[in-house]
């Protein structure tokens, strides 16, 4: 998707309006190898830039999950409760984590998908 | 071979050895316990006789894999041999047959062994107390960070945050938030050395306290370590020794010397008493003049040759093990010590880094070396470049544990990618690390050459692969009420 943002801590956003759906990125899932759990914020909460929001788990290592803009969470993908596999398979599409209300302005700190996947190459 | 549970061995009607009457009336269940505590029906364990559970756990027994059988390179763990003569000390019946309870005057012997013992580690680490009860590494680390919370705080200063670097032990964040603190993360440099311009940009008033380890996870010395020990008191806060990877330096310098304020120990790595099943753990923790009067309760003292537990120490933050600690294991450290002497601990550490640097070299060109040598008492090597065959870093593992040694650690520290950390200690001779370096060189060939036949191994044990992710994600998902069914082989009768 042509409107896909990324950070550096490996997630990914797509903006509509006020809302702004978030997932991770193909590299951090296939760093992280088979998802076996996610520990999700409940919806209501609101995020700072930054904030830590919940865990990403595989066999491998656990690892925080950061909100990248300042929001108020509306959804939650409930999918992923029972299927963390989701991650792994789909992290673009149906392994989204959340959407976020904006509650702010959007963060000018973004990476396009050329220099994100650039930014990643040193590090794999 | 395999060995099917006791529960699936089990026969109806089958009896251990009866016992003799005792001659005294047995109380009735219902009349000690309370009934909401009873069960409705007695709980499904097996029926075996004696000769069928001694055959079971003797069979269980001998699939075991030990540090008295063979190489057990697991980084960051220090798994040395166990000598037999920690046992035979711990096995006087002075020591064994100690109740916990007992009079001071009559365990003056017990006493003057904690005492000798926390001058010995006061020596090592260069400290100027210590204290034995803390049963483990991270309930070391805790100790200390209770220490040092308590002592912010009695200063009137209340302060959040603990800085922890991103190589570091898993513990170290999880001891710091159990303390309440705020956890933050600050970055290596390319070198695999703490970035002191991260550290400085995260260091500020509401620092209690940086945790670090040197030889840090990466096995590398942090060169700067004066320097980042003055930043962090600059700013008023402590700096916190993870003692996990000390085997590299006893004798040679001390992380008191260097500036360290706490220090905790591993005696179950570092001083040989027994790691991993064979345990517990014993993490003594060592500090500095200004954290004394925040150690746990009680300490030992020693007055002209007498011995007492001294209980009345107010500012101390209290108990943190029943009694004294694991003591057995500290009798086991005690006489490691002594053996070896002084001239000793120095030799094991020179020869533990002198084992890594010859290990790391053989394994040069085989697998990739991400930072520069030489090592400490440990390295870490990738297994990125045989990402083209398909092999990561599990699969040379699977490999090694087919080729009869156990794995060395793998995915850690985190920030090296497909990392295998491999720590071979002073035990080893060089024909053992000659044929693990041989191990591998024939486990990147036939990854090169067959690697569909390493994804498959081990095959020599008595289990292959097991599937970690259906268990993990199928476990996960019952403890979430997603399942009704964690799939667990044997089903417990619940009343």
């Amino acid at each position: 998707m042509a409107g896909r943002l990324y950070t550096k801590s490996h997630e990914w956003i797509t903006v509509e309006g006020k809302s702004v759906t978030v997932g991770i990125t193909d590299f951090a899932q296939s760093q992280l190898g088979d998802v076996v759990f996610l520990e999700l914020p409940t919806t209501g909460r609101k995020l700072d830039a930054g904030e830590s929001f919940g865990v990403v788990e595989s066999v491998k290592a656990a690892s925080d999950l950061y909100s990248p803009v300042a929001g108020r969470v509306t959804t939650v993908n409930e999918q992923l409760a029972a299927k963390p596999e989701l991650i792994n398979s789909d992290p673009y599409g149906e392994g989204w984590i959340l959407k976020l209300e904006l509650t702010g302005d959007l963060p000018k700190d973004f990476m396009d998908e050329a220099t994100y996947k650039k930014s990643t190459e040193s590090q794999s | 071979m395999t060995e099917p549970l006791s529960f699936e061995k089990s026969r109806p009607n089958v009896h251990a050895p009866r016992l003799p009457d005792a001659g005294v009336a047995a109380a009735e269940v219902g009349d000690v316990l309370p009934p909401e505590l009873l069960r409705s029906q007695a709980p499904a364990l097996p029926r075996l006789s004696e000769p069928e559970v001694m055959r079971h756990y003797s069979r269980l027994a001998s699939m075991n894999y030990s540090i008295s059988e063979q190489f057990y390179p697991l980084g960051s763990c220090t798994m040395k041999y166990n000598p037999v003569a920690n046992e035979a000390a711990a096995s006087l019946p002075g020591f064994t047959t100690l109740h916990p309870y007992q009079d001071e005057e009559t365990v003056q012997g017990a006493l003057e062994l904690m005492w000798r013992l926390e001058q010995a580690l006061c020596a090592v680490v260069g400290v100027d107390r210590v204290t034995l009860q803390p049963a483990a590494g991270a309930h070391g680390e805790w100790t200390a960070l209770r220490m040092i919370q308590a002592f912010h705080r009695s200063r009137g200063e209340a302060r959040t945050e603990v800085l922890v670097p991103d190589s570091a032990h898993g513990t170290n964040p999880a001891s710091a938030a159990l303390s309440g603190f705020q956890v933050v993360e600050v970055a290596s440099g390319p070198d695999g050395r703490i970035s002191l311009a991260d550290l400085e940009a995260k260091l500020s008033s509401r620092v209690a306290a940086l945790m670090l380890t040197n030889p840090n996870t990466l096995g590398l010395f942090e060169r700067e370590i004066l320097d980042i020990a003055e930043l962090v008191h600059n700013t008023g806060a402590k700096l916190y020794y993870d003692g996990a990877n000390l085997n590299a330096l006893m004798g040679v310098c001390r992380p008191g010397d260097m500036g360290f304020d706490a220090v905790h120990m591993n005696l179950h790595k570092t001083f040989t008493t027994p790691h991993g099943g064979g345990g517990p753990g014993a993490g003594p923790v060592g500090v500095k003049a200004d954290l004394v009067p925040f150690l746990p309760t009680p300490t030992v003292e020693r007055t002209n040759g007498h011995l007492k537990l001294d209980f009345k120490r107010p500012q101390s933050i209290g108990r943190v093990r029943s009694f004294y600690g694991n003591f057995g294991m500290l009798v086991r450290a005690y006489t490691y010590i002594v053996a070896m002497g002084g001239d000793g601990l120095t030799q094991a550490s020179m020869d533990a880094v002198l084992s890594a640097n010859y290990l790391r070299k053989r394994v040069e060109g085989l697998l990739d070396l991400p930072h520069e040598g030489p090592c400490m008492h440990e390295f870490v090597a990738s297994a990125r470049n045989l990402a083209p065959n398909g092999i990561k870093a599990l699969d040379v593992a699977k490999g090694l544990l087919e080729r009869d040694f156990y794995a060395p650690t793998i995915y850690f520290p985190l920030v090296v990618p497909e990392a295998i950390m491999v720590e071979p200690t002073e035990t080893e001779s060089k024909p053992t690390l000659d044929a693990f370096a041989d191990a591998i060189a024939e486990i990147v060939i036939e990854a090169k050459e067959d690697p569909e036949k390493l994804h498959h191994e081990p095959h020599s044990l008595p289990v292959g692969r097991l599937d970690e992710v259906a268990t993990a994600r199928r476990i996960n998902a019952y403890l979430q009420g997603q399942s009704e069914d964690p799939i667990l082989r044997w089903k417990p009768v619940r009343d």
